[in-house]
């Protein structure tokens, strides 16, 4: 597939969006910029090393502490279902809500979800699953996909959400966001009440305890968890880490990252269902272990680190290509840096060759990553087998005509000093090239120099 | 210490930016330094590497190291070029271990010339005069790989008649991106706008930086919407008198 070059136009022509999109990823910048900083955070580049550091022992180690949470959540009275694809993931769900009877269940935010189009693959099947995060709540109301890892409603205004509430819920027109929140409280306390089962995600899977942990701000994954009889998470393998100590790394940094929180309001550790004496709690959880994909990036060296990933979205915060373009133009769930170095992985780097190629590799991605993941490293590497297939099915036009003339050139300095003032022959016809016509629309062309350097040094007196 | 430098001006420089290479020897000269200027000197293959063509890459950059291995101090006066020479041709040849050896032996001989100036010269003020209002942009090479972010700034400090007015969008990318620019012009395009509004609200008339091809990138854009600002390399402004 090319680039939805009409698609990503329209975005970058229309103020208003591109003004949501500043505003609200430029607020999370300086947010977190302020709790990151030296005087806030003073081992802030101490953890990101330490995060980095787990990670890698953890990915390189998956097998061994996957057995390590199973045999933990398992302990605790949970039950793990191991699942190669979404469909697997939807089936188990689909099955287990015939044989207790559930027609409806309610949700937390989970990107692993958006992945493996779950509402979708249930609704198929008369389940009702509703979304209870505000963001997720919205966008569920108006049919659309996230368009952020972290605020998945970040394109739309005020105004937008009084379109939506307007039109899917029939009431009376409200454009002030606190009664929004309270419209939408009314719809969705019932609904954590009626539902059968409650469905969340998870941040980090803890090897050594058996614990699901959940951040959030809203309070809704932890009713999501907790109200209904049956918990289901659903998380990708690489949300495992080895500890819970490990926890005070990855907590210190994920709020912070994703939102400029030194802590969310709620941090929830859920251990398996309900024991003997509590009073709150599932009567049932399972834990479904998702690879859809996952383990074919395990196999490079210098790519599996995309599986660092905690979905913290400051990558995408800090992108000027995501900040032009948004959300939407990216193919699939997971938008912006990380979306353009692990979309191609799981789906093939034909499908989409063109994500790598969508960044100036100015690396702001990979400063502000707090996991380390050498962004601009993997973008590097996928172009370079782009080029490979291109190579071997003899394809990539004009491109590798030109870059091969250009080594040839630049491998032999008596054409190149031959051919000197280059410029001059190539800057005037730049607006008539094709593939250069639409460089050109943007921009004056430079003039070409009248003299190279070259020739100006030849021409130099020698210096005493 | 030796005062012999050799001096690889890029390919952009050599073909569309001359005066910065002559800039750049003025004020080695000025300092004392005998420039060296390797004739068979062409690119440093970044533009074949950014692009996903690895084996063209991998000879240009064989051909860089024939020319500058003799060489015991090299300037640069690109961010990015040297950080393609000092970072990236490690991961060129990963596989080869006598051209790793080679690239490795290079790299603490490559300098990008603000850096040369400030660490291996030891000038701050280097008798320039510049009069005006100038903005300075952190190409992000420079920045972010190179870990350049003071040293330019305390260089401009030094002008007299200069005044350094800060953007706030300073270490944004241009959007230039090499062929990122050709594939995503529109893209491109708007990234180099939102950098220009923010500098326009500097008030400065000159916009600063150490690599060629960013201010390329903005000119174009600038002329293109008729804006009395111009670009200008480092060292052509630490030439001037």
């Amino acid at each position: 597939m090319n680039a939805p070059e009409a698609e990503i136009q329209q975005t970058i022509s229309d103020p208003r969006l591109q003004l949501a999109i500043y505003t609200a990823t430029g607020r999370v910048m300086d947010l977190r910029a302020k709790v990151v900083s030296d005087e806030a955070l003073p081992d802030y580049q101490a953890l990101r090393e330490e995060a980095n550091a787990i990670k890698k022992h953890t990915i390189e180690n998956l097998d061994h502490y996957l057995e390590q949470l199973e045999s933990n959540v398992v302990a605790h009275g949970g039950n793990v279902i191991y699942c190669r694809t979404g469909q697997e993931a939807a089936d188990f769900v689909l099955d287990l809500a015939k044989k207790r009877g559930v027609h409806m269940l309610v949700k937390s935010k989970s990107m692993t979800s958006e992945e493996i189009h779950f509402n979708e693959r249930l609704e198929e099947h008369q389940l009702e699953a509703v979304e209870t995060d505000f963001g997720e709540y919205i966008l569920q109301l108006a049919h659309q996909r996230p368009y952020h890892i972290v605020a998945p409603a970040l394109h739309l205004t005020r105004f937008d959400v009084a379109d939506i509430f307007t039109k899917e819920l029939g009431i009376e027109r409200e454009e002030v966001i606190e009664n929004q929140t309270k419209i939408a409280r009314g719809v969705l306390r019932r609904k954590f009440l009626e539902a059968g089962m409650g469905v969340s995600g998870a941040n980090f899977l803890v090897a050594d305890s058996g614990a699901v942990v959940i951040v959030e701000n809203e309070g809704n994954a932890r009713l999501s968890t907790s109200a209904p009889k049956i918990h289901i998470a659903i998380a990708g393998i690489e949300k495992v880490i080895p500890r819970a100590q490990d926890l005070a790394v990855f907590l210190n940094l994920l709020g912070r990252s994703a939102t400029g929180q030194p802590l969310t309001v709620y941090t929830s550790f859920l251990s398996g269902p309900r024991r003997g004496a509590e009073i709150d709690g599932p009567d049932e959880f399972y834990l479904l272990l998702l690879d859809n994909g996952r383990t074919k990036l395990l196999a490079d060296p210098d790519k599996r680190q995309s599986l660092y990933c905690i979905r913290c979205g400051a990558c995408l915060n800090h992108c000027p290509v995501y900040r032009k373009i948004g959300g939407h133009n990216y193919p699939w769930v997971y938008s912006g840096p990380i979306g353009a170095i692990i979309t191609p992985q799981f789906h093939g780097i034909t499908g989409d060759a063109w994500l790598p190629f969508a960044s100036s590799l100015c690396g702001a991605c990979a400063e502000v990553c707090p996991v380390k993941i050498d962004i601009p490293k993997v973008l590097l590497k996928l172009r370079a087998e782009v080029v490979e297939v291109q190579r071997r099915e003899d394809s990539g036009g004009w491109e590798r005509f030109a870059f091969q003339l250009f080594a040839w050139i630049a491998t032999h300095p008596r054409i190149y000093l031959s051919l000197a003032t280059l410029g001059s022959i190539f800057f005037p016809l730049v607006p008539h090239l094709g593939p250069l016509k639409k460089w050109a629309s943007q921009r004056s062309v430079p003039e070409p120099a009248k003299q190279s350097f070259h020739q100006w040094w030849a021409s130099r007196k020698p210096t005493s | 210490m030796s005062t012999r430098v050799s001096l690889f001006v890029t390919c952009i420089v050599d073909q569309v930016f001359p005066q910065v290479g002559i800039a750049i020897t003025q004020v080695l000269e000025r300092l004392g330094y005998r420039v060296d200027f390797p004739k068979a000197q062409t690119c440093c293959g970044q533009p074949a590497f950014n692009s996903g063509y690895t084996e063209e890459a991998r000879n240009i950059a064989r051909h860089f190291l024939d020319v500058f291995q003799d060489s015991e101090t090299i300037i640069v006066p690109s961010g990015s070029c040297a950080s393609m020479i000092s970072h990236h041709f490690a991961d060129i040849f990963e596989n080869d271990p006598q051209l790793l050896a080679e690239a490795q032996a290079l790299e603490p001989r490559v300098f990008e010339f603000s850096r040369f100036l400030l660490e291996v010269a030891g000038v701050e003020d280097v008798g320039a005069r510049f009069d005006g209002v100038v903005t300075y942009h952190d190409s992000c090479h420079a920045l972010r790989e190179l870990r350049i972010k003071a040293g330019p700034r305390k260089l401009l400090s030094k002008v007299r008649g200069l005044t350094l007015a800060e953007m706030t969008t300073a270490e944004e990318c241009c959007g230039f991106g090499g062929t990122f620019s050709i594939k995503f012009p529109e893209v491109s395009g708007a990234m180099a706008r939102t950098k220009i509004d923010s500098i326009q609200q500097t008030g400065a008339s000159t916009i600063v930086s150490i690599d060629s091809s960013c201010l390329m990138q903005l000119q174009g854009v600038i002329d293109r919407a008729g804006l009395p600002i111009r670009t200008l390399h480092l060292a052509e402004v630490l030439a001037s008198r």
